[in-house]
């Protein structure tokens, strides 16, 4: 029996990516990191910002999320994300970039925990990008 | 008569005039073709952004204790209309569409006695909105500085509006926007935004039992604002690919018609100029039997 399942990630401009041998993905969900496997019950969660892994027959993919949903039916993975960006594309010196917008936010007084929280979600994801 | 000289001068200004509207709609067409394919692309975020909200709220037991956003303040005294059109003229019926639409709205709701708050987004739309409903409109917005419609406004917008929600300030949310069909088709459309138009009762009914995390309610509550920006993202998206195609199919037209002009006085100038010389030819020919 195959394991494999689609998934289709989109964010509001275009699909971004659609693959339909995917054995596993890693998405870094809400309340921690969950590992999507074939037949998974259905689900719908949150991301946070980290890192997706999508595993492939042909080859193993990352990518960077800053927020998104996840939704998981009948073998159908689908990840809505407003920014994506694919970690083979993810020059240093964007990626410097990314790492300062975060560090910024971050440092703000006037945010509550649950953005603090996420700003150093940030910016401990792409620190070890790096 | 208009003497030769005007008619040649009239020639000449009818044929820069269509050379404008030729580049216009050159332009038109070029960019309606990179409008049309982002509407396309961008169409699958906001439908699986439906889905997952309509299964969330199948899943939800509880109707009364929902977001607001999805159920609504339990009132429908004051409505919010945003209002979306294009920075720029010249695009045939693009904009007059949808305010006629929105005023259609506006006069419905008044008369059942209810207030209208208006948000413009497009310079256009507040030209003509703010001298009978100036008084109405609480907010203009405009992006004339962004080259493309991207998400990034359109998230502005939306939080725009959520903070006014909070607040209390309006009850119902609608959008207009033109959704387009084709390059000479565009369909203005009225599309209510909070609370979630009435999800569609003959669907059936998916009894497909999802896991949460966090709960529904948590979900809900962070996926509701976000749906408001994919859908101000999507009718931003539905209205540049249409504003680019009333632009084309106006210029296009403009040219055509200005070619027709120009035939016109083409043949009205070939003739008084003709005139001009028989009416000299006779008064030699007059003269020398004269003589």
């Amino acid at each position: 029996m195959s394991e494999e399942f689609k998934i289709d990630i989109v964010n509001p401009e275009k699909y971004f990516l659609t693959k339909d041998d995917v054995i596993e993905v890693i998405v870094p969900a809400f309340e921690g990191e969950m590992g999507i496997l074939k037949d998974h019950i259905s689900i719908i969660s949150f991301l946070k910002p980290g890192i997706i892994t999508v595993r492939s027959k042909s080859n193993d993919e990352k990518f960077y999320v800053e927020d998104g949903i996840v939704e998981f039916k009948n073998n159908n993975l689908s990840v809505l994300t407003s920014n994506i960006i694919n970690i083979k594309d993810l020059e240093k010196s964007k990626l410097q970039d990314l790492i300062k917008i975060a560090e910024a936010e971050a440092n703000k007084s006037d945010i509550n925990d649950q953005v603090k929280f996420l700003a150093d979600q940030k910016i401990d994801t792409l620190r070890s990008i790096n | 008569m208009a003497s030769l000289d005007d008619l040649k001068k009239r020639i000449m200004s009818v044929k820069s005039t269509q050379k404008i509207t030729k580049a216009m709609k050159m332009v038109a067409a070029a960019k309606l073709k990179r409008a049309q394919e982002s509407a396309e692309k961008g169409r699958p975020y906001s439908e699986k952004m439906n889905n997952i909200i309509l299964n969330l709220s199948l899943g939800i037991a509880d109707k009364e204790s929902a977001p607001k956003l999805l159920s609504g303040s339990g009132k429908n005294q004051i409505h919010l209309c945003v209002v979306m059109t294009s920075d720029r003229g010249l695009c045939g019926g693009f904009n007059a569409n949808i305010i006629k639409k929105a005023k259609n709205y506006f006069s419905d709701v008044t008369k059942e006695g209810k207030e209208i708050k208006i948000i413009t987004v497009g310079s256009k739309g507040n030209d003509q909105l703010k001298r009978l409903y100036g008084d109405k409109i609480i907010e203009n917005i405009s992006f004339k500085e962004s080259k493309n419609a991207n998400f990034f406004d359109a998230e502005k917008v939306g939080k725009i509006i959520i903070e006014k929600f909070d607040k209390e300030e309006f009850d119902i949310c609608t959008i207009f926007f033109n959704q387009f069909k084709n390059v000479i088709t565009q369909i203005p459309q009225a599309q209510q935004i909070i609370p979630l138009s009435a999800v569609n009762e003959n669907q059936e009914n998916l009894n497909e039992s999802y896991e949460f995390e966090p709960d529904e309610d948590e979900i809900l509550n962070n996926l509701l604002p976000k749906n408001i920006s994919t859908q101000i993202f999507k009718a931003m998206l539905e209205n540049s690919a249409s504003e680019q195609g009333a632009r084309m199919s106006a210029m296009d037209n403009a040219t055509r018609n200005a070619g027709e002009m120009v035939d016109k006085l083409t043949i009205e100038y070939n003739r008084s100029r003709q005139a001009a010389i028989t009416k000299e030819l006779i008064e030699i020919i007059s003269g020398a039997e004269s003589l």
